[in-house]
């Protein structure tokens, strides 16, 4: 039977920087996952903003966790090797109505500690933002909201914990809890029984259903839509902050801002559902992102879209973001309402459950061999021409683009099949890498990757699959 | 880093590139050189397996494969060059071109002339905007060619296909070939995209339902696909909601429409037109960089492929003559002007040398129409003038004329497709 003195369920971000701050102990710390690749549900279809949490609500477990997280995010993407940048946020007010509202939302960002937010007048921001909306009348500038590439964040902080020692069974669902008395005492998967002295709730949008299985029914998960936009690099009408609209009680709306590869990204829509498998887009639902985008940037091409997506945040009813520890059921964390500050929450939100696991008595005196880096795949197309001869020199493979749109190579794209949290589907390919995330979809690369994967996996064509069980690519061989 | 130096270097290896190729080594190019991403040349012609090609160029029905095979061989005679394997990262507005295979490495390409041949690419899902799930099992209509001609893997067994393009409509039928069955071919204008002799020979003779006037509003499905939606749209091809049908299926292939793909032709700073998404050119297949040259899908997408080959082989002779110096005085420039119910002329526009030149000017109408008269005027000078019983935007059109007929007072010619009254 496996054994380990922590379970984490879910390999989101929250899970894997958990498991990440965990492998910093002396623990057995194992992560299980019924996708078939980290951060396979709501982390991997949000909009990549690392926030400062200007906007939480005081006070809250939230706020703390963001504010907190915001400003370890320019160590971590270094030591990670993580894509981000810290490009800035405009909060442009359109009407007179919004106008009035900036001196709250700048006391509001006061009280969250976010002591940075400026404000900014028309011209000064028209300066800023040549395609913004020319009535604005005036705004506020929060410097520290950053752009990351979300699907490497959690990548990274799984491939760096499993450095550290962290196991990670992914397709190994979680079907039932196992309680002695009055402490948890492991968790029934589909990979088997798993013997845990300590066992984390880091479900996301299935949180309710583990909790469920602890016994645990005091709230459940309300999953909110938010549909997205991706825009083509070379779209004519480009932004270079964060730009956001004033917020309402249900989300910060919609807004647009550059992705760290150069794309464009806007939406989402916030939509509340009792579904958790809805992941599909809307027309209306598109359609209300271009008259709201609008609003801000009249001028944003959608005909430009080079996809679109959608998200489910894990919200909860009743709200709020929550870690709870019970006196019935010792030694479980229970981790809810983690919604679309989650991505940016995680990093903190990994010492803040650590701390709850020592603050409940778990005892674990820290490694002195913690291996603090990652290396990142080589990118070849950010190299400079010398650097890439001498790669293609090293592993020819470097010298064969398979994604012409984003210029990725086989060395790159076998290198992510192998790595140690491995890429094993076509998404999970280009999550990591990009391939197939360009302007033609994959239309191109994805009959190539297809067969780079079935030969460098040792499988059949016909059990390449797009991510999960099921979404196979080829029906079968034609003769 | 790898050096190479040529005459003329060709960016594609697919039949606009070996047409060209073969007509700049005739004209008297030294050494020119194919450059080429994939493993062998020949270009999408390849996974064409099917039969319909070199009917007006060869007056006699090839399959794609024996089409490029031709080329390839006069090639091969000829001593034409070829980098295959490698792909190009860009092109400078100095023509310079820089390239990589697994090879030499990164390589720098120095030619005296370059042509462009880059092709088209696929427009996808994204691009029309489907709404629904994300799930496995769709795929552009030349993706799953590829997949089923060349890699030998069937993309799925219950297959609806969305625009009556031409590689959907012959994929509909070799999809049935192999035994999947094809529940529908969904197209949103109300007439076809592609040529009448593929409605007739990939659709009607197999019995799979043509529906126009109708598109695919819904993806469903999680992992695999599961089934579309499809409904009939109003005029302004708005769905109606009432119309509404799920079709059950595995897999959606896609056909709705080309893009040329000219990625590194952007970044040489040519000119590039808003129509045709493709470098602007003179009669001489010649873009607004002087030394650099464009021809084939790269330019326009063509229906046929014999057109391809002849306009690249302008190219090939163009490029070789600038290479070698020969590249005719050009004395004044005539401007083109797209009138009633054409939606572009390629070439874009007329460098009049001293020579009297044939001139044939390709073009597409804006919509389809019965019992029309096409002309070509310039000033009082009426330089074409034919009847047509049908135009479709599907259907390439042309005009011929030569460039002593332009009056001299002239600086225009304007090409009209207008309903007999």
């Amino acid at each position: 039977m496996l054994k380990t003195d922590v379970l984490i369920i879910g390999a989101g971000a929250s899970g894997c920087a958990i498991a990440r701050e965990l492998s910093k102990y002396q623990l057995d710390v194992m992560v299980a996952d019924k996708n078939e690749d980290v951060g396979g549900d709501a982390s991997k279809s949000n909009s990549a903003i690392i926030h400062t949490g200007y906007d939480a609500s005081p006070g809250t477990l939230e706020s703390q966790l963001v504010v907190a997280a915001n400003p370890m995010y320019d160590k971590l993407s270094e030591d990670l090797e993580i894509p981000f940048e810290r490009v800035g946020a405009i909060l442009p007010a359109i009407t007179d109505e919004q106008f009035e509202k900036l001196p709250s939302i700048k006391e509001k960002a006061f009280k969250n500690r976010v002591y940075d937010v400026e404000y900014k007048t028309a011209e000064q921001l028209l300066k800023m933002e040549p395609n913004l909306n020319p009535e604005v009348k005036g705004g506020l500038y929060i410097p520290r909201e950053s752009i990351i590439d979300p699907f490497l964040l959690v990548v990274a902080l799984a491939e760096n914990a499993q450095e550290n020692g962290v196991s990670f069974l992914l397709s190994t669902k979680v079907t039932g809890l196992k309680i002695e008395g009055d402490r948890i005492a492991g968790a029934e998967t589909t990979a088997g029984p798993i013997e845990a002295k300590y066992v984390i709730n880091a479900a996301g949008l299935y949180c309710d259903e583990i909790a469920h299985m602890a016994g645990k029914d005091d709230y459940y998960v309300n999953p909110r839509k938010g549909q997205f936009y991706i825009l083509d690099k070379n779209t004519s009408c480009k932004v270079e902050h964060i730009v956001l609209p004033i917020p309402t009680k249900l989300t910060k709306g919609k807004l647009m801002c550059p992705t760290i590869h150069g794309n464009m990204l806007v939406g989402p829509t916030a939509e509340d559902l009792t579904d958790k498998v809805d992941k599909s887009t809307t027309r209306e639902g598109l359609d209300s992102i271009e008259t709201d985008v609008r609003k801000l940037i009249p001028k944003v091409n959608l005909r430009d879209s080079i996809t679109q997506y959608c998200g489910l945040r894990p919200n909860r009813n009743p709200e709020g973001l929550h870690v709870d520890t019970y006196d019935d059921v010792k030694n479980y964390v229970n981790l809810s309402g983690i919604r679309s500050t989650g991505l940016t929450g995680s990093v903190a939100l990994g010492k803040y459950v650590a701390q709850t696991l020592i603050d409940i008595g778990m005892k674990a005196p820290f490694k002195t061999n913690f291996i603090e880096k990652r290396k990142n795949i080589p990118c070849f197309h950010k190299l400079s021409r010398n650097d890439q001869n001498l790669l293609i020199k090293q592993n020819p493979l470097y010298g064969k683009v398979i994604c012409r749109c984003e210029t990725i190579t086989e060395g790159e794209i076998v290198e992510a099949i192998h790595r140690p949290i491995p890429a094993r589907s076509v998404d999970a390919v280009k999550r990591r890498l990009r391939a197939g995330m360009g302007r033609c979809q994959g239309g191109f690369c994805g009959p190539r990757v297809i067969d780079i994967l079935a030969r460098e996996l040792n499988i059949p064509v016909t059990e390449v699959n797009k991510n999960n069980k099921g979404s196979y690519m080829i029906a079968g061989k034609v003769r | 880093m790898h050096n190479i130096q040529c005459d003329v270097a060709i960016i594609g290896g697919g039949p606009a590139g070996l047409a060209a190729a073969v007509s700049a080594k005739k004209q008297g190019a030294q050494k020119v050189l194919i450059i080429e991403r994939d493993t062998a040349l020949g270009g999408i012609l390849q996974q064409c397996i099917h039969p319909g090609f070199g009917l007006t160029y060869y007056n006699e029905e090839l399959t794609g494969p024996e089409y490029y095979g031709r080329f390839i061989k006069q090639a091969e005679s000829l001593g034409i060059e070829s980098l295959l394997d490698t792909m190009v990262l860009e092109v400078q507005p100095t023509g310079k071109i820089i390239c990589v295979n697994s090879k030499y490495g990164i390589t720098y390409v120095d030619a005296k002339s370059v042509v462009l041949a880059m092709g088209c690419r696929e427009r996808t899902r994204a691009n029309i905007q489907i709404p629904g799930t994300r799930p496995a099992g769709i795929y552009t209509a030349g993706a799953a060619q590829r997949l089923i001609n060349r890699q030998n893997e069937m993309v799925g067994r219950e297959i609806v296909i969305l625009g009556s393009g031409d590689i959907g409509m012959i994929m509909a039928r070799r999809l049935t070939l192999e035994g999947a069955h094809v529940v529908a071919v969904v197209e949103i204008m109300n007439y076809l995209a592609g040529l009448t002799r593929n409605r007739v020979q990939c659709l009607d003779d197999y019995d799979i339902p043509l529906l126009l006037s109708h598109t695919v509003t819904r993806i469903v499905g999680n992992e695999r696909v599961e089934g579309v939606y499809v409904a009939q749209v109003d005029e302004n091809k708005r769905p109606i909601g009432e119309t509404e049908e799920f079709y059950p299926c595995d897999t959606l292939l896609l056909s709705v429409g080309l893009i040329p793909e000219n990625e590194l032709s952007r970044a040489t700073d040519i000119e590039i037109s808003a129509v045709t998404n493709g470098p602007v050119v003179n009669q001489f297949m010649q873009t607004s960089n002087p030394a650099v040259f464009a021809c084939g899908n790269v330019v326009h997408v063509n229906d046929l492929v014999d057109n391809v080959t002849l306009e690249s082989e302008i190219a090939g002779r163009e490029a070789a003559r600038y290479a070698m110096g020969s590249f005719p005085q050009v004395k004044r420039r005539i401007s083109l002007e797209t009138g009633n119910n054409v939606r572009y002329l390629c070439p874009h526009l007329l460098d009049i040398a001293d020579m009297d030149e044939q001139i044939t000017l390709y073009f597409r109408v804006l919509a389809p129409e019965h019992n029309v008269t096409i002309t070509a005027k310039s000033g009082d000078a009426v330089l074409y003038k034919k009847k047509a019983v049908k135009v479709n935007p599907g259907e390439m059109e042309h005009v011929t004329f030569k460039t002593g007929e332009i009056p001299a007072s002239s600086d225009c010619v304007r090409v009209d497709v207008t309903k007999e009254v």
